[in-house]
């Protein structure tokens, strides 16, 4: 993928999070514990899947060289992906799906908070909307990680398990480049640096509440996601998302 | 696993929905739920996706009294027959107006 304008390549960062995690939590449906979370979950994914349509869209747009947000999702390898790794791992027990989603939902509400009051107004519109959206994926997942973490030893243990599974992902969230630097300073973006503090109080108060133990030590990844770095499990989730596209081109029903 | 489906298996709920336009809430049907708080989420979320409602209720299934079917007869037939209860058995004058 050649040099893209950098509001394209934050549109992508973030349309391609919302996207690769929406797709974990459709995998979940007719797999989750009950019906009723077979709903919950692919709800949560629908309202991903529709922000990642709006930003695919638009960075199709700004990138001005006619790919609609099909050719972005279906037609780009795993190395011009720009998602953080976090929302590619594997979904693991329902714990770890869970951990997961407190991580980078209570990252996501923080972001689009801000992002409201872009100066871009087709981000700062999707920002608005999908506000109240993830506001309920958090809560989804806290009510969940309280009861499975102060719940019984086994799920204590598996909540536990879970967290840790996907603690050294977090760090990602909250790293910054040039490119989003520039259009922070331009008042388009929002520093992700700058929501750490807010992100570490809610998750430290929730794993309080959860009687859960908070792990030591995050990693900064290699490469990252945000550069098409990306852990062997995207390829695989490409591989089966894109998989009756690219055999069958425009399908639709 | 050697969970027990009582463990295994969550309580049933009742769920109501306030509609948009009614003033009552209504009942929608039912859902299992772990306790009152997911039970509610639940209802959002199997209920209220395509904008139901503005307000819910859950309740759990165990606390609904219910009429007994074999109480049938004695319970609901004896008010067939009383069509005086009905406002439309009284004749009303012709004087009467705005009525």
């Amino acid at each position: 993928m050649s040099e893209l304008p950098a509001l394209a390549t934050y549109a992508l960062r973030l349309g391609d999070d919302s996207l690769v995690l929406s797709h974990r939590l459709g995998e979940w449906v007719t797999n989750a514990p009950q019906l009723e979370e077979d709903v919950a979950l692919g709800n949560i994914g629908l309202d991903l899947l529709g922000q990642a349509r709006t930003l695919l869209t638009y960075a199709g747009e700004v990138e001005a060289a006619g790919r609609s947000e099909d050719d972005l999702a279906y037609l780009r390898d795993e190395r011009d992906f720009r998602n953080v790794h976090l929302v590619e791992l594997p979904n693991g027990d329902f714990a770890v799906s869970m951990a997961r989603q407190l991580l980078f939902s209570t990252y996501q509400l923080a972001l689009y908070d801000q992002l409201q009051a872009s100066v871009d107004d087709t981000l700062a519109g999707m920002a608005a909307k999908a506000v109240k959206e993830v506001d309920y994926h958090r809560d989804h997942a806290t009510q969940w990680v309280l009861r499975l973490g102060d719940g019984t030893e086994t799920s204590h243990r598996r909540m536990q398990d879970g967290l840790d599974r996907v603690w050294p992902y977090a760090d990602e969230l909250f790293a910054t480049d040039e490119v989003e630097q520039s259009l922070v300073a331009e008042g388009v973006a929002v520093d992700s640096s700058s929501l750490r503090a807010g992100w570490d109080g809610y998750i430290d108060g929730v794993l309080a509440e959860a009687t859960l133990t908070r792990p030591e030590g995050l990693r900064t990844p290699p490469g990252g996601g945000r550069r098409g770095i990306h852990t062997e499990a995207l390829g695989y989730l490409l591989a089966e998302m894109q998989h009756l596209h690219r055999a069958h081109p425009g399908a639709s029903w | 696993m050697s969970e027990s489906s009582a463990e295994r298996d969550w309580p049933l709920w009742e769920v109501f929905v306030r509609s948009r336009r009614g003033l009552n809430h209504q009942h929608v049907g039912s859902l299992h739920a772990p306790d009152a708080a997911m039970a509610l989420r639940n209802a959002r979320d199997v209920y209220t996706r395509r904008s139901e409602g503005v307000s819910l209720w859950v309740v759990p299934a165990a606390a609904i009294v219910a009429s007994s079917p074999d109480e049938k007869d004695s319970f609901f037939d004896p008010a067939a027959d009383k069509t005086y209860r009905h406002p439309t058995f009284y004749e009303i004058p012709a004087e009467v107006q705005h009525l």
